[in-house]
């Protein structure tokens, strides 16, 4: 028997949940759903073209047929190879650059602070228009630079063009996990630290054994959401792959999707493969997190 | 020179020389970082003001020869009809008017799931957590497979719905309701005899204000940002985001050899840019919280 206060309660949390919830399943769950069961079928044309299409029961040759795919694949080796360069150092960089900021010896924190977390003010696709443009001869002063101290380096060339992308990102989100970095730091109690320096610990040993282990959960979540990134790698290779014929039109994942859907008109296998790569992030995060739990309990 | 100064954090006299041989050292590093986020912006703002000759002529972190950022201006704006224009104004509504909506639903729900007693809460809202680890990307196809059964491929409200849904938002507003809204505030409002929906208005609202420019700022950004569904969604160039008008310049550019839309897709890069830097100077304090609200706990 609920008093009259319970039940306004959930009368008004049935209201105040009710536009986020309808949403939801509209452009969330529905979707997740008609692509689970457009998944199942495929396209067949009958006669010479002039039957029109129609929809046959195929079970789960898509799925079959994308993971059987080499391009398939090989987009997630792309993926593999950039998560190993990228992540590392992405998070290295922002660890370091927070370490850095927080030392202490720093005059002009908020500038700083400002100056590295303003790419991530600029979208993804400006950002990757930008770098691209300063990875193209004879407009970029970069490749001048370099090409005058000798250097030849081609950015758009097949085997750079992982690094490529993965300095893109690096550039837009490399301040935005210093300063999560720098906020957690900034929890870290002063009795803590004053221990370690009246102990004789540095400011660098200070940093690694003090500072380090007490924001590995901010840092957790940090490689989680960069690992997610990795696996959506969309926006930067389809800008260098407008630019730069030396990568495929299945060069990530996405990639292959968007392919498979608008230019080779296969909406189920389209819909097979993006909810592999859901799958796929979905089984990353549950390890990552797995992880970095275990780790933090050891 | 030995007194123990308490001028620093650390005792003076042992630190001297290294202090100042490290704070140079620490601060040059952090001033190379600052050159790489800053050197790209400042090729985009100084390329933005040259002709099209001098943006291949002229080296990119230097001026042009000539000041052409008002015809440049000029042009983007008056070219195709001034479809640019349009392409803002698209923006605008997907993005600000898309996440005021997502934010307010966000704030609604978090504060329901916080403050409220309902059955099966804790489901419901591990059903929110899932929508947080679905990659955006991953979904594209299956809003335009959907989107494409109730008619709404090619449409204004083909992009705009999917940005009124935000799971993180929610799990944001969660938390800061938490933190922000006190109990007893509630508890005294309702012994007044305030409904609850009253209550959820007048006060417990006011007071997550911080809460709600948070995730505004966030999913502004988020559907700014977004990219793949625009692409996938609309073939109509009036219905286009900045983004994607921007792309069709800079692909129209290399494909078809247009090579004044070079500078045009730089000119709108800019244009577009710009605010959004103003903004996130101005409204620091609110994505510092946020970002911390949203790592930490």
């Amino acid at each position: 028997m609920a008093s009259p206060s319970a039940r306004a309660q959930r009368r008004t949390a049935a209201l105040l949940l009710a536009p986020f919830s309808v949403l939801f399943a509209a452009v969330t769950l529905a979707p997740l759903g008609y692509a689970g069961w457009m998944s199942l079928f495929t396209t067949r044309t009958s006669g010479l073209g002039f039957g029109g299409t129609r929809q046959v029961f195929t079970g789960l040759a898509n799925y079959a047929n994308a993971l059987s795919d080499p391009a398939f694949r090989d987009g997630f080796v792309t993926i593999a190879v950039y998560a190993a360069v990228y992540v590392p150092v992405m998070i290295g960089g922002a660890l370091a650059l927070a370490l850095l900021l927080d030392s202490a010896l720093v005059k002009a924190r908020s500038f700083f602070q400002l100056a590295l977390f303003l790419p991530h003010a600029v979208p993804g696709l400006i950002a990757a228009l930008i770098w691209v443009y300063l990875y193209t001869p004879g407009l970029s002063p970069v490749v001048d630079l370099l090409n005058s101290l000798d250097l030849h380096v081609s950015f758009l060339s097949a085997d750079n063009a992982v690094f490529s992308a993965a300095n893109i990102a690096l550039w837009e989100w490399m301040g935005y996990n210093m300063v999560i970095f720098y906020a957690a730091l900034q929890a870290v109690p002063g009795e803590t630290l004053d221990a370690a320096r009246i102990d004789g610990a540095g400011g660098l040993r200070t940093a690694l054994s003090i500072k380090l282990p007490m924001i590995r959960p901010a840092v957790a979540l940090a490689v989680l959401f960069t690992v997610i990134g990795s696996v959506q790698l969309f926006t930067e290779p389809k800008v260098i792959y407008s630019a730069s014929s030396a990568i495929g039109s299945s060069w990530t994942p996405n990639l292959y999707v968007q392919t498979a859907a608008f230019t080779r008109n296969d909406f189920g296998l389209a819909a097979a493969a993006s909810l592999l790569i859901a799958l796929f992030a979905a089984v990353l995060s549950f390890l990552v997190t797995r992880i970095s739990r275990s780790r933090s309990q050891s | 020179m030995t007194e123990p100064a308490t001028l620093g954090r650390r005792p003076r006299s042992r630190q001297r020389a290294s202090a100042l041989l490290s704070r140079t050292g620490v601060t040059a590093m952090l001033g190379l970082a600052a050159l790489y986020t800053l050197l790209p912006l400042l090729w985009l703002v100084l390329s933005a003001t040259k002709s099209r000759q001098d943006l291949f002529a002229t080296n990119g972190f230097a001026p042009g020869r000539h000041f052409a950022l008002l015809d440049n201006l000029g042009h983007l704006f008056q070219v195709d009809d001034g479809i640019y224009l349009r392409w803002l104004l698209n923006t605008v509504l997907y993005a600000g008017l898309g996440a005021l909506l997502a934010t307010a639903f966000s704030v609604a729900a978090g504060y329901a799931f916080d403050k409220l007693a309902f059955p099966g809460k804790e489901r419901v809202f591990g059903l929110v957590l899932l929508g947080v680890m679905v990659p955006g990307t991953a979904l594209a196809i299956p809003l335009y497979l959907i989107a494409a059964q109730v008619g709404l491929v090619n449409t204004f409200w083909g992009v705009f719905l999917p940005g009124l849904v935000y799971p993180f938002g929610v799990y944001l507003a969660r938390v800061f309701s938490a933190s922000y809204v006190p109990d007893e505030v509630l508890e005294a409002a309702r012994m007044d005899g305030a409904g609850e929906i009253r209550t959820f208005c007048r006060i417990a609202f006011p007071m997550l204000t911080p809460a709600f420019v948070t995730i505004f700022l966030f999913q502004f950004t988020q559907i700014w940002n977004s990219f793949f569904l625009p692409l996938v969604m609309l073939s109509d160039q009036r219905l286009f985001p900045v983004n994607l008008g921007l792309y069709e310049w800079y692909s129209s550019a290399l494909s078809q050899g247009h090579p004044q839309d070079y500078l045009l897709a730089i000119v709108g890069s800019l244009v577009s840019v710009a605010p959004l830097v103003v903004l996130f100077l101005m409204l620091q304090r609110f994505w510092k919280s946020g970002l911390t609200a949203g790592a930490v706990k």
